[in-house]
């Protein structure tokens, strides 16, 4: 009897687990197929800053580009490249890393292909306007981890204000997040009051955040980098990917999106 | 003939699941000298991250155990309309990625969710705070003890709850001296699982709690912020993880001594 009692619970259990697994199965099995391209070897692998998220899929979109993409911040798609993955376009919010991995012989000689502009993002509705908002106490601040572009940028930004304000700023960062989506995220969510972002990333929020220019002389020079990695499968496709940020689909997309294009 | 074979496949499956589970984290440990270990020990990020772990570890814990252990004893012991899918609802965190539990909290207790303006009411704030972690690992954990607890609690030989009540025990007291004594062994390994899943942490609390040393950055969030400036740095920690990790499912199953995935069957 309590054999058979034992029985029915973990037999029920398991069977409302193996109809969940197998439902979920099913969605992912869905979203796979659904993705999958006809042709495997003409696939463009693309590795982006987070921040190109929105642009790069309109360029692929835009020039018919069969490409998969992976957004993250830009010093983790380094640490993968440095630690054997490869992808064939690699493609950073800076222009330090490619020119790292240039020298490591990992990539080939980067393009400077796109400026962005760093500003404050609050919420739509937020009464701060300025950066001495966010001195106050109380005030909670998402800002980039050090070793993501956006978090250096920042720092770099801030480091130039008065030690006082500086601080008081610092005292009220709550988060330091992984990329730029993560920021924007929770402003969006309202889980804080003003976070450091680019541009782009408040027109790609749709409204939903406002941005508040930096003063012109603590605006840090915000140039993306982009190169061909060494082994790539498909250096030719990933050749013309990062040519055509410079004219054509690509500069429109990024046009579009907010960026300006490379000095010179 | 055929016998010997589908032994020797037996044997191969088993070499496989051994070498594909244990490899990676043997590589952590060729990678990482014992030196490394200590010396990560000595950074003040690493102490406070593995500090936060084990507070935030620790109180979700306490929470899914206090909470959980009559809510399993309910489940296991009474039939009720809409049992099922009492039972499925609490199994669904089980299955569902870290990711969209992230979410999924951000939507029901975040500032603009569901209960967020109640919360803000009692002026309770969860996101970013190191209360957020705890909330976003009860979510993840749970669900591991509540199912050992559960099939524990089914398998207390009835004849004991009836014997304890002719001798004059109330049904709390059944519950607490004969119940919870007798499905030890799984409770002990429920606890072992949840603690192991809730120190594993990393998507919803990212999401739901951010990151910040000392505050919501767990050794999960930690590892991720060095992996990319410093891997040997964020192998060390990787390493201590899995040291904690592994000391804690050790010293479950010395005390409940049964196997731990067995849940106290024979």
């Amino acid at each position: 009897m309590i054999g058979t009692r034992m029985g029915a619970v973990e037999s029920r259990a398991s069977r409302h687990l193996v109809v969940l697994a197998v439902a979920v199965a099913c969605l992912v099995g869905l979203a796979g197929c659904g993705g999958g391209g006809d042709d495997e070897s003409d696939q463009l692998v693309v590795s982006a800053a987070a921040s190109l998220d929105t642009a790069f899929n309109d360029y692929v979109d835009a020039a018919g580009i069969d490409a998969k993409m992976s957004f993250a911040g830009s010093d983790e798609l380094a640490a993968q490249i440095r630690q054997g993955v490869k992808p064939d376009v690699y493609a950073a919010a800076n222009t330090t890393l490619p020119d790292e991995l240039h020298k490591e012989g990992l990539v080939g000689e980067p393009t400077v292909f796109a400026t962005n502009t760093l500003v404050l993002a609050v919420p739509e509705d937020s009464q701060i306007d300025s950066l001495d908002d966010l001195t106050k106490p109380g005030t909670s601040i998402v800002m980039g981890d050090p070793t993501v572009p956006v978090g250096s940028y920042t720092r770099e930004m801030l480091d130039q204000l008065p030690e006082d304000q500086r601080k008081a700023i610092y005292d009220n960062v709550r988060s330091e997040e992984p990329d730029v989506s993560g920021i924007s995220g929770k402003l969006t969510q309202g889980a804080a009051d003003a976070g450091f972002v680019y541009i782009t990333d408040v027109t790609a929020s749709s409204g939903q955040l406002k941005a508040i220019q930096l003063p012109a002389d603590l605006q840090p020079n915000v140039a993306y980098g982009a190169a061909v990695v060494t082994g790539a499968k498909n250096p030719e496709g990933a050749r013309k990917f990062i040519d055509g940020f410079l004219s054509g689909d690509g500069a429109t997309a990024l046009k579009e999106s907010g960026f300006k294009p490379p000095p010179g | 003939m055929r016998r010997a074979a589908f032994a020797v496949g037996l044997f191969l499956a088993l070499f496989l699941v051994l070498a594909f589970l244990t490899l990676p984290i043997v590589a952590i440990f060729v990678h990482t000298s014992p030196g490394d270990l200590i010396s990560s020990l000595g950074e003040q990020d690493a102490r406070d991250a593995l500090w936060l772990s084990l507070k935030t570890s620790v109180a979700a814990l306490a929470i899914i155990v206090i909470v959980g252990t009559p809510a399993a004893y309910l489940l296991a012991t009474r039939e009720f309309r809409g049992r099922s899918v009492v039972v499925t609802l609490i199994e669904l965190p089980l299955v569902l990625p870290p990711a969209v539990a992230g979410i999924a909290l951000l939507a029901s207790f975040g500032p603009e969710g569901l209960f967020g303006s109640a919360l803000d009411d009692a002026g309770i704030q969860l996101v970013l705070q190191t209360a957020g972690v705890i909330v976003a690992l009860t979510f993840v954990a749970a669900p591991f003890y509540l199912r050992q607890a559960q099939e524990a609690f089914a398998a207390v030989d009835r004849n004991l709850m009836d014997a304890a009540r002719t001798l004059g025990a109330t049904e709390a007291r059944a519950f607490i001296r004969v119940a919870v004594p007798s499905a030890g062994q799984g409770i002990a390994s429920g606890i072992a699982l949840a603690w192991g899943r809730a120190l594993g942490e990393f998507g919803a609390t990212l999401m739901f709690a951010g990151s910040f040393q000392g505050i919501t950055q767990t050794v999960p969030l930690a590892i991720f912020a060095r992996f990319s400036d410093d891997f040997t740095a964020a192998l060390a920690l990787s390493g201590l993880l899995v040291i904690v990790s592994a000391a804690l499912l050790l010293s479950v199953k010395v005390l409940g001594r049964s196997p731990i995935l067995g849940g106290g069957a024979p």
